[in-house]
């Protein structure tokens, strides 16, 4: 993503963002493993950092956080996060359910799944469910057709789908109640 | 039966971990490498296997290499490109997941090539995500085959795994660089190539994941044992990740020169369709032009289709179409080629970078087209009018994810110019998402091979 910008949100971000001791430590660590003058190379990395931080999104005090952090222009830091999809400018739900809608899962089922899921959650792609539990995104490839159809939640793949199973899986999630995301093991 | 030069160990237990794999011959080509061998000399291996890169392009790996600036002081770059997000394709993820050790050693011996005292991986942030992908360098690290002195050569070598964040585009190799350096995954224009001008300004390589991997049986076993097997230039084994309408999805090590036939229909690989009948082939990602079934078996002057870089493309685009990244898929009767190709061209909207107006807009109006054509509300022009849009895009951009829009539309046209037709004239059936279903569309032969 993408040709057309993704606009930022400004009107959510006034909730105060810091990083804790622990995040401050690895953005740190990862801005010294590039070569000298380089360290602007851990801005992708750094970004995933602040939105595992931030509720799953990054809004533009997470974002000017960043560019304190690593000595950017806001603008560095704005024009990144909102050319890459799996940066969220916006409020998601606990969980993010990125179901794969490219060609070889659509010939596996994928568009069943994805009118299944919104019809249940009450929600289109790209939306979030009222009680803020789910917020479903259509994305591409995942590398994961020959499972098809699937999708991923914070680190999990869950794969050859059905209705049924897909259907266990939102039960499952709505009864931990917690978020998954890239730093959990 | 092909040949398992990656696969060898794959369902070995504990392969896995350092300890599992270094039991099964692991880092023997750093070994030997490293305490046997001058860079130049492992170059003139991989020179001699005839290996070709399997990212996409098929461009010499050897020669690739040996086009790798070296001006003192300066150093120089491995970037392996685990990006891998071609529609169709997971096998980079599958030997990353399966075998990870078998990248990171074929990383050090081919930075040992190059001279390269630091490599990256580029993975893609969805893939990062899985845990798995985290901890085999640090433990290649922990038992000394990273860091200061490898194996008392001298060779000193670090890596680092780098994340990326959801653009199909940042797998270009250019736009990959700009993305590692900390920015938006925009393409550069070529000249300088990455080999004189790449990452932060130096000599660099990128090369896909499989490529790095099979540098490992070349050194061990030698750049002429891994030649002998193949056709002409299309030496060793492929990876093939197979989905859709197959009996048997999953990712395959294949000797190149097996028949067509033999992949999609033997019990060893694909295993044929599922109750249906075939109907058409992507062979190599979305990228590439799809084929009818027959045509995919059987070249237009009826030989047997081989699973080549050549024999794929025999015919050009008017009958052939591309290895690419091995991203296989097949599609059975109960699927509509229209709906396929507005998906695909919904992909390479939704991942342009936007940088050069025939790509940005023209893939954002074929989508447009396609989608009102799929949706019941074509117009009698809107074949030509995509047809002349595709062709605007085509040559006539900063990197080839124009072409990679164009080409799938193009040939789903030139093949099944008649659906599209069928479309048009039918628009209240093709409103019903699954209108081939129950009565698979009957195709005009006279198309199949036009
Ligand atoms: C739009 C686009 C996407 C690409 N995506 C990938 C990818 O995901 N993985 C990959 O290895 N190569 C990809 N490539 C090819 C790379 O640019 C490059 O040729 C390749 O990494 C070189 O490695 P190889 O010589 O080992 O194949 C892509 C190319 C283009 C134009
Ligand atoms: S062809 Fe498309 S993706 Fe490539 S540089 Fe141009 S706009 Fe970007
Ligand atoms: S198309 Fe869905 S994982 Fe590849």
């Amino acid at each position: 993503m993408s040709a057309r910008t993704r606009p930022i949100t400004t009107t959510a971000g006034t909730r105060p963002f810091a990083f804790s001791e622990a995040a401050l430590a690895e953005c740190k660590a990862l801005m010294a493993r590039y070569p000298e003058g380089r360290s602007k190379s851990a801005l992708i990395p750094i970004l995933h950092i602040a939105q595992s931080e931030n509720d799953g999104w990054l809004s533009v005090n997470a974002m000017d956080a960043v560019a304190h952090v690593m000595g950017l222009q806001h603008i560095e830091v704005y024009e990144v996060a909102s050319f890459y999809s799996m940066f969220n400018l916006h409020p998601v739900g606990t969980y993010v359910l990125d179901v794969c809608r490219t060609a070889p899962c659509m010939l596996r089922g994928s568009d069943d799944l994805i009118a299944h899921l919104e019809k249940k959650l009450g929600v289109h792609c790209g939306e979030t469910t009222k009680d803020g539990m789910f917020t479903l995104k259509g994305v591409e490839c995942l590398g994961s057709c020959g499972t098809a159809p699937m999708l991923q939640c914070g680190a999990g793949y869950h794969e050859k789908l059905t209705i049924e199973s897909a259907d266990a899986l939102i039960d499952a999630l709505r009864a931990r109640n917690q978020r998954t995301n890239y730093t959990d093991q | 039966m092909s040949r398992k030069l990656l696969f060898e160990h794959i369902a070995t237990p504990g392969i896995r971990g350092l300890e599992g794999y270094r039991a099964n011959g692991g880092y023997r080509s750093v070994e030997k490498a490293l305490r046997t061998m001058s860079p130049e000399a492992v170059l003139e291996e991989v020179k001699k296997s005839g290996l070709r890169g399997r990212g996409g392009a098929g461009f010499p790996t050897g020669l690739k290499w040996s086009f790798l600036a070296k001006p003192e002081g300066v150093p120089r770059y491995l970037v392996v490109n685990a990006d891998e997000s071609e529609p169709g394709t997971f096998k980079d993820r599958y030997l990353m997941e399966r075998i990870p050790h078998m990248l990171i050693e074929g990383m050090i011996t081919s930075s040992f090539a190059m001279g390269a005292h630091t490599s990256y991986i580029y993975i893609r942030g969805e893939y990062f995500c899985r845990p798995d992908h985290r901890t085999s360098d640090a433990e290649a690290r922990a038992a000394g085959w990273l860091g200061k002195n490898i194996l008392g050569s001298g060779f000193d070598h670090e890596i680092h795994v780098q994340v990326g964040a959801g653009a199909y585009i940042c797998g270009e190799e250019t736009a990959l660089l700009e993305s590692l350096e900390g920015k938006r995954g925009n393409p550069r224009i070529k000249p300088p190539f990455p080999a004189v001008m790449g990452l932060y300004n130096c000599p660099t390589v990128v090369n896909n994941v499989e490529t790095i991997a099979a540098v490992v049986p070349i050194v061990n076993d030698g750049g002429e044992e891994y030649a002998k097997i193949g056709i002409g230039k299309s030496a060793g084994t492929k990876l093939i990740s197979a989905g859709g309408n197959v009996k048997r999805p999953g990712v395959y090590e294949i000797d190149l020169g097996i028949t067509c036939d033999e992949f999609i229909n033997s019990d060893e690989y694909c295993g044929g369709v599922e109750g249906r009948a075939f109907k058409a082939v992507v062979p190599g990602g979305s990228s590439v032009p799809i084929i009818p079934y027959e045509l995919f078996l059987k070249t237009a002057t009826g030989e047997s289709r081989l699973m080549t870089y050549e024999s794929l493309a025999d015919g050009g685009f008017a009958t052939g179409t591309m290895m690419g990244s091995g991203g296989f898929y097949a599609y059975n009767d109960a699927q509509c080629i229209v709906r396929s190709t507005w998906n695909h061209a919904r992909f390479y909207s939704h991942e342009s970078c936007g940088q050069c107006s025939p790509c940005r807009e023209g893939t954002g109006w074929m989508e447009k087209i396609l989608h009102r054509l799929e949706h019941g509300e074509g117009r009698s022009e809107d074949i030509d009018l995509l047809w002349d849009v595709q062709r605007k895009i085509e040559g006539n951009t900063i990197c080839p994810l124009g072409d990679a829009a164009a080409w799938p539309v193009a040939s789903a046209i030139r093949h099944f110019r008649d659906e599209f037709e069928y479309h048009i004239r039918f628009p209240q059936k093709v409103k019903d998402p699954k209108h081939f279903e129950k009565e698979p569309f009957a195709r005009n032969p006279k198309f199949a091979t036009a």
